[in-house]
């Protein structure tokens, strides 16, 4: 089978591409995804504040993720559910797709990769102790309570104190569990003020800043965790039934990965450029398997700016040169996009780089240098892990084609 | 539980060595209970290990293990290849990193010829790094035993498993033995689901076998549970090796290996405790930040994968260094125990050499007339063959082979559905685990475990529709 651009994922970054890549006149374009129903994780987050900037609306998660997938379907798209890509070939051209169908060969002009992320299971976070049932990550808990319509009972504990960790504590509470509390290393929270003061207000869920959960108990059932106090190294037991753990997020990055696209040590993700396109000429990444993890209307936009660079570029193939890195300092522990293509570059999606740094700073500035030359100098910012901080892309104009990679460091 | 007529033989410990005497008996005219305290098969020493197909290269020459682990690892490898069970014939490269492990190669060598093995021989550096290019720098000097193999440890006492059951054994689990008593030539067991009578008695109850042991007034031997924590490394780190990686023993302990897995992944461990309870199989933050460090050094790019899972497993280790295999007739009793960390291996070598003392002993083994011993063919779990999802044949004969609902490991609908029909069917998810690879792999659940648990509770397929 021959398609103009094969998209693989079919989250809010994967089908915006597809209706903008229709949009802007592309003739084949086939949306591949693994899941029977299309959407990506929206599908299972129940919270409303789904589509704000993307559809300029407001909608829960699963309307969202039907009005995305419907969107595509009357753009023209194919979409292909139940369907996974198991490996990119010829440069990353084609891929062999498996389905009750069959086992297929797809050839496309261009490939979109929009996998999406993961948060880091208790294993990867090598929290020691058993191995009991009512251990999970965010992602498993709303497939159960939302698309399983499964209860929980008895006391539960929240591994995070970020925005999905308030959602998995609404969850919870909406699936008959009572929230102990939040857990968090960190020394405060990381969500929303707005988000986070409609959960204290409403679930009165109490955040335990600076202590970790230590160890897992129980055999066969959880009957609960330790949590051990950073600073004092107290540890208590906490009884509880289920345990979630939440964020610390991870590209699905393992398809591109194999296709041998050069990754990036920081985001985990791909290094793209800033038109989202990979190190192979061709092949494009968009959303969270860039860098893990944004809102959903952010990943979708990223898709539709991934879309209007493929339309326009359709037919490229091979490795792609002349590219410069960008790179981060401590305590910054990523930026994306992570290379400045060919000079004069386009910007970046929503016209800004993005960063997270693994620290709290109150005022910071971000230094932007190549070869010791100052680029740009941001205004002071704060710096919050696992959130977002934004960085204007107007110092690419500045950039010397010649020169060495661009540096991106904080100054207090 | 049993009718009228007590059984001829009632093996306890349906773990892979219990597993494997019971299928031999299968092929005798007689009547067989297997019965295991866990809710399946395989659940103890048997299902968390180095998943190694040993050759028993460095087993102590003359001792009972070296004899049973050479016979057995050569008739496992055949039985593997008829049943289907994933083995990978990698080979192992024992290295050295300091003079002093170094100058220990030449009895290591020389030990593995009295246990004839004749085909180990001394690597060089260069070819020992032209081998393993990701190897840490400083190896000074090292072994290559080329027959050294990764085997699927779940896939092999299902297999006797099955075998023993179609065979006509009866297979009772969630059977817990608590006591004996014996009268006129019959044992009486007490159990957790009422008593069993039967004529001879086979202890293969790993940890819990010196409490079996004891029952029938033995008593030579205490279990002492040696706990094993291991990390299993992201299937992206597969292409970091190609052999087993082992270190240079010591007098406790084998070490910290590692290894690839017939899954694709990368096994790095054991640690070795000793633990005062048969039951604690948790993992320690000592132990595992112990291994990485371990593993660090071993393979350097390490340091940047993913952990995809962490567990321990206890070894029925006892104070002697050989097996505790004996058998006593007037008792009608088998002891087949303490068989620390080979039983995998030595499983089949174990089986031939109990049947064989039963029947000196007196147990009348008459072939059953017309019975062909024939390996079940056991779904296949390993990457190195096809597997459902790869085979454009099977989807097309049943669709349900390109479902795929666990996408980390490729696990298909038609397999959950497989082992869930299947002659020893799972008894909870991590029975289904076990039986299909679903929800082992990176995400541990993220996607796949809503759903796969919903198959497994027998909820109708999801549409995966709010």
């Amino acid at each position: 089978m021959n398609v103009d651009v094969l998209v693989v994922g079919a989250g809010p970054a994967g089908l915006s591409a597809a209706v903008e890549l229709r949009r802007l006149g592309v003739g084949t374009v086939l949306v591949a995804d693994r899941e029977a129903a299309a959407g990506g994780v929206p599908r299972h987050s129940w919270h409303t504040g789904y589509g704000l900037r993307d559809l300029r609306r407001i909608m829960t998660g699963p309307a969202y993720a039907r009005t995305l997938a419907e969107a595509a379907v009357a753009a023209g798209a194919e979409l292909r559910l139940g369907a996974t890509v198991g490996c990119l070939r010829d440069g990353g051209h084609s891929a062999v797709l498996t389905s009750a169908r069959g086992i297929e060969t797809v050839r496309a002009g261009a490939v979109l990769l929009a996998t999406g992320c993961r948060e880091r299971p208790r294993a990867a976070r090598l929290v020691p102790g058993d191995r009991p049932a009512g251990v999970m990550t965010t992602g498993e808990l709303q497939q159960r309570v939302y698309l399983g319509g499964e209860r929980l009972a008895g006391p539960a504990v929240v591994v995070g104190a970020e925005h999905v960790s308030f959602s998995a504590a609404m969850t919870l509470a909406h699936a008959g569990a009572r929230v102990v509390a939040l857990v968090t290393e960190y020394g405060r929270q990381q969500s929303y003020l707005a988000f986070r003061l409609g959960a204290a207000l409403r679930w009165r869920v109490p955040v335990w800043t600076g202590c970790a959960v230590s160890r897992i108990v129980g055999r066969g059932e959880l009957s609960g965790v330790e949590v051990t106090s950073a600073g004092s190294g107290v540890v208590r037991f906490v009884r509880c039934s289920t345990v979630v753990f939440t964020g610390d997020w991870i590209p699905d990055h393992e398809l591109a990965r194999a296709a041998g696209l050069e990754m990036d040590a920081g985001t985990r993700g791909p290094v793209v450029d800033t038109t989202l396109e990979t190190s192979r000429a061709g092949v494009f990444a968009a959303g969270n398997l860039v860098h893990a993890a944004e809102t959903a209307d952010v990943a979708a936009l990223s898709g539709r700016h991934a879309a209007r660079h493929i339309a326009a570029a359709l037919g490229g193939a091979g490795p792609v040169s002349g590219r410069l890195a960008v790179r981060v300092e401590a305590p910054l522990r990523w930026i994306s996009p992570n290379a400045v293509g060919v000079l004069p570059a386009p910007p970046p999606p929503l016209g800004r780089f993005v960063l997270r740094s693994g620290e709290f700073r109150r005022l910071a500035r971000l230094e932007v240098r190549q070869d010791g030359r100052l680029l740009a100098r941001s205004r002071p910012v704060r710096l919050i892990p696992g959130r977002p901080v934004h960085l204007d892309a107007a110092w690419l104009a500045r950039v010397d084609p010649g020169g060495g990679p661009v540096h991106v460091a904080m100054r207090s | 539980m049993t009718g009228d007529d007590p059984a001829d033989v009632v093996i306890v410990g349906a773990g892979v060595v219990g597993a494997a005497i019971a299928r031999t008996l299968a092929g005798f005219s007689l009547s067989c209970v297997l019965v295991d305290a866990a809710p399946d098969v395989g659940t103890g020493t048997s299902k968390a290990n180095t998943a190694i197909l040993h050759t028993g290269f460095d087993a102590k020459p003359g001792s009972l293990e070296s004899r049973l682990l050479g016979r057995g690892s050569a008739l496992l490898r055949s039985y593997a290849a008829a049943a289907g069970i994933p083995v990978e014939r990698t080979g192992a490269l024992l290295v050295a990193w300091t003079p002093e492990q170094a100058a220990a190669l030449p009895a290591i060598e020389a030990n593995a010829r009295r246990n004839g093995y004749q085909a180990i021989r001394p690597l060089e550096v260069s070819s020992l790094y032209a081998r393993e290019p990701s190897l840490g720098p400083g190896a000074v000097a090292a072994l290559e035993i080329p027959d050294e193999s990764i085997i699927c440890p779940w896939t092999t006492p299902l297999a006797f498993a099955t075998e023993a059951v179609r065979g006509g054994v009866r297979l009772v689990l969630s059977c817990a033995v608590t006591g004996v008593s014996s009268a006129g030539g019959v044992h009486r067991l007490e159990t957790s689901r009422g008593p069993v009578r039967c004529r001879w008695v086979v202890n293969a109850a790993g940890l819990g076998s010196d409490v079996v042991d004891r029952m029938f007034g033995g008593g030579g031997f205490t279990i002492r549970p040696r706990r094993g924590e291991l990390i299993v490394f992201d299937k992206l780190a597969r292409a970091l090796l190609r052999s087993i990686l082992l270190p240079v023993p010591t007098a406790r302990t084998k070490g910290v290996l590692v290894a690839p897995t017939v899954y694709g992944n990368v096994l790095l461990g054991p640690t070795a405790e000793d633990v005062p309870s048969a039951l604690d199989t948790a993992t320690t933050a000592a132990g595992l930040s112990s291994l990485l460090a371990a593993g660090r050094r071993i393979l350097p790019g390490l340091g940047v994968e993913e952990v995809t899972a962490t567990y321990a497993g206890l070894r029925a280790a006892t104070e002697h260094s050989d097996y505790q295999v004996y058998v006593d007739a007037a008792r009608r009793y088998a002891c087949v125990a303490g068989i620390r960390s080979t039983g995998l291996s030595a499983s089949l070598g174990i089986a031939e050499h109990v049947v064989a003392e039963l029947d000196a002993a007196g147990l009348p083994l008459r072939e059953r007339p017309g019975f062909v011993s024939v390996p079940p063919v056991m779904p296949y779990l390993g990457e190195a063959g096809v597997r459902p999802y790869q085979d454009a044949g099977r989807i097309a004969a049943d669709p349900a082979y390109g479902e795929i609902v666990c996408h980390c490991e490729r696990v298909t609908r038609g397999e959950v559905r497989d082992a869930l029909a299947s002659p020893v069917p799972p008894a909870d998810l991590g029975g289904l685990r076990r039986r299909t690879r679903a929800m082992n792999g990176r995400c541990q659940g993220f996607y796949c475990a809503a759903t796969v648990s919903r198959l497994f509770h027998g909820a109708s397929h999801a549409a995966g529709r709010p």
